[in-house]
């Protein structure tokens, strides 16, 4: 491999053309950190301005309409936002914890066992990850109203728990991480199984399902398509639906998008603050390194 | 040696072959993916069966006249046929393809060289960039869609503001010829931070002798990026690929959120937002079934030939 970059490679130039070559990219990422923050930035921006000075003002000059944006948004309909905000705690910490909780067995159990069907039913989750949203959530729907669920928060909340990709990165992290002299071991200490998965097994699975939970929570937060077709009844509603039906709204009148643009600042902070601090935690070479086979 | 002497030293650990001997099948694999198996079965496995099932069906007048009553028949193909034959949701397709090819490699291939400028050595604000750049991954789709709409319209856009004073007009964002941008630059801006820590993790991974092996010999950074280090990354890179390409073909929030801001984007624009409306407003269950099952099976159709056209360049490759 060497041998053959040697033989196209010029020889390299030293000094002045060097720093010159690293300034372009650290110019390079200058950029691309300025075009993912504009939209934040605007946002934030625009949120402090009152409905008269959202169209009437240089967009990047603040406003001075805050807390009165923060008060139509809280008192928007009763208090819904406040109710929304609730909401997507709900679905995206509960289903988030038991979705991991759900893919660390399951991952476990096909990572270290030999059993019947353990191979199908891992196909089957494969082949579970190309199946687009809709094509589950319409019969989702009908299936739920069947048993009259359907508008319940449970409708949004049940199936967020079962996540493929999940179990797949739970089984990766298993195979990785839990060596099978200590599962013996424990077996010849007479441990019964699940006192092996909840003191052997789990504990040395937390790195693996801190990143886990933390893609789930944020896909729970941020999914649309299945709580704005399970839900019709305001009370219920995530951010997202909630937002969206606040700026459907607003296309009547124009007062509301300084609530819907401040409902979108609100949303975004718990978000951001959570992504950026637990940054740190994230294995995300589980996901690059776990696909060689 | 080592292992005899540590084996005899704690006594126990000289039976492990004789533990596994005395393995019995147990219940537990069972019980611990049981959970698991059940809400499969229940929110994926079930639902999909009952989208092929009523996706052959429909609602036809049966016994013939006028005194012909409604029932709910079995028609074979024709709902499939009325899927593929019905313009909107063709022009759908067409749309969604466009869209697709626009938001996907740019994604893809700003994320590879994020990735690679934050793996080389001497850039400055590494730090910076990767935090920030990854800042829109927390934001929802629909709440970015939100905010891109703003900065979109003419009224509230700041790029707009700024051509307008230099008295070039507004940006015709949300109008015919920008709509297609205006929308993959949405899924870009959300994507790119993503995938670009997923290919970074991966490079982060390539043994450092190899790096080093190639810069004895001369290679320069972008040598070094382009033949070392992204076949190295392969693997992340279809991952993120097929993940780009679900999500793009799954097309539907941000079109439904700009909706109310723009004419351009009509009720049946993407094809997911004509199968909603099928299924809820024109309650034509049986078609919109159809036309998702047609949507899944092109996913999976596009999933297969992306792997397939990697494996067969990564082939020739390396001959």
């Amino acid at each position: 491999m060497t041998a053959t970059m040697h033989r196209t490679i010029a020889p390299a130039r030293r000094t002045s053309s060097q720093n010159r070559a690293r300034l372009i990219p650290t110019i390079v990422i200058v950029i691309g950190a300025i075009y993912a923050l504009i939209p934040v930035a605007w946002v934030f921006v625009a949120s402090t301005k009152g409905p008269g000075e959202l169209f009437n003002s240089f967009t990047f000059a603040p406003g001075s309409g805050l807390w009165q944006n923060l008060g139509a948004l809280f008192t928007y309909s009763g208090g819904a936002y406040g109710m929304w905000a609730a909401n997507s705690l709900l679905y995206a910490g509960l289903g988030g914890l038991l979705s991991t909780l759900v893919s660390a067995s399951a991952g476990y159990a096909l990572a270290k066992f030999q059993f019947v069907g353990g191979r199908i039913f891992f196909a089957a989750l494969l082949a579970g990850l190309l199946i687009p949203g809709i094509t589950l959530a319409v019969p989702q729907y009908l299936l739920l109203s069947d048993l009259h669920l359907a508008g319940t928060q449970l409708s949004v909340l049940l199936p967020s728990i079962i996540s493929p990709f999940g179990i797949y990165l739970c089984r990766v992290y298993a195979q990785g991480s839990i060596p099978g002299e200590m599962l013996e071991a424990a077996r010849i200490d007479g441990a019964s199984e699940f006192r092996i998965f909840r003191s052997v097994v789990l504990p040395l699975m937390v790195p693996g399902m801190v990143t886990v939970f933390l893609l789930q929570f944020v896909g729970i937060w941020n999914n649309f398509l299945l709580p704005y077709i399970m839900l019709s009844d305001t009370n219920t509603f995530p951010l997202t639906v909630g937002l969206n039906s606040l700026l459907d709204r607003g296309s009547g009148s124009p007062a509301l998008y300084s609530v819907a643009i401040i409902g979108s600042a609100v949303a975004i902070l718990p978000l951001i603050a959570l992504v950026l601090t637990l940054q740190r935690f994230w294995r995300l070479d589980l996901i690059a390194g776990g696909v060689k086979g | 040696m080592t292992e005899t002497t540590i084996s005899t030293g704690t006594g126990r650990a000289t039976s492990p072959s004789l533990a596994r001997r005395r393995r019995r099948p147990t219940a537990a694999p069972y019980l611990l993916s049981a959970p698991a198996i059940v809400l499969y079965v229940a929110f994926t496995v079930i639902p999909v069966l009952y989208a092929i099932g009523i996706s052959f069906f429909a609602e036809r007048l049966t016994g013939g006249g006028i005194l012909g009553v409604r029932a709910t028949t079995f028609v074979w193909f024709d709902n499939y046929l009325d899927v593929m034959s019905d313009p909107q949701l063709l022009a759908g397709f067409g749309r969604l393809a466009i869209y697709g090819i626009i938001a996907v490699p740019i994604t893809l291939g700003l994320a590879l060289l994020f990735a690679l400028l934050l793996d080389s050595p001497g850039v400055r604000l590494q730090r910076f960039g990767r935090t920030a750049i990854f800042v829109p991954y927390a934001v929802p789709g629909v709440v970015s869609a939100l905010m891109w709409g703003f900065m979109y319209l003419p009224s509230t856009s700041p790029f707009s503001y700024i051509t307008r004073s230099l008295g070039l007009g507004s940006i015709p964002f949300l109008e015919q010829q920008g709509i297609y941008g205006a929308l993959a630059n949405i899924s870009i801006w959300g994507g790119v931070g993503f995938n670009m820590l997923v290919i970074y993790t991966a490079l982060r991974s390539i043994p450092n002798e190899l790096i080093e092996a190639a810069r004895l010999d001369g290679a320069g950074e972008v040598q070094i990026a382009l033949r070392v280090k992204v076949p190295l990354v392969g693997p992340a890179l279809v991952l993120t690929a097929i993940f780009s390409l679900l999500g793009a073909l799954q097309l539907y929030g941000e079109p439904l959120v700009l909706k109310p801001l723009t004419v351009t984007i009509s009720s049946t624009w993407a094809p997911l937002m004509k199968i909603y409306q099928d299924a809820f407003a024109l309650d034509n269950l049986p078609v919109a079934a159809a036309a998702s099952i047609v949507l899944a099976v092109g996913t999976a159709a596009v999933s297969v030939v992306v792997l397939l056209l990697v494996r067969w360049t990564t082939r020739r490759g390396m001959r």
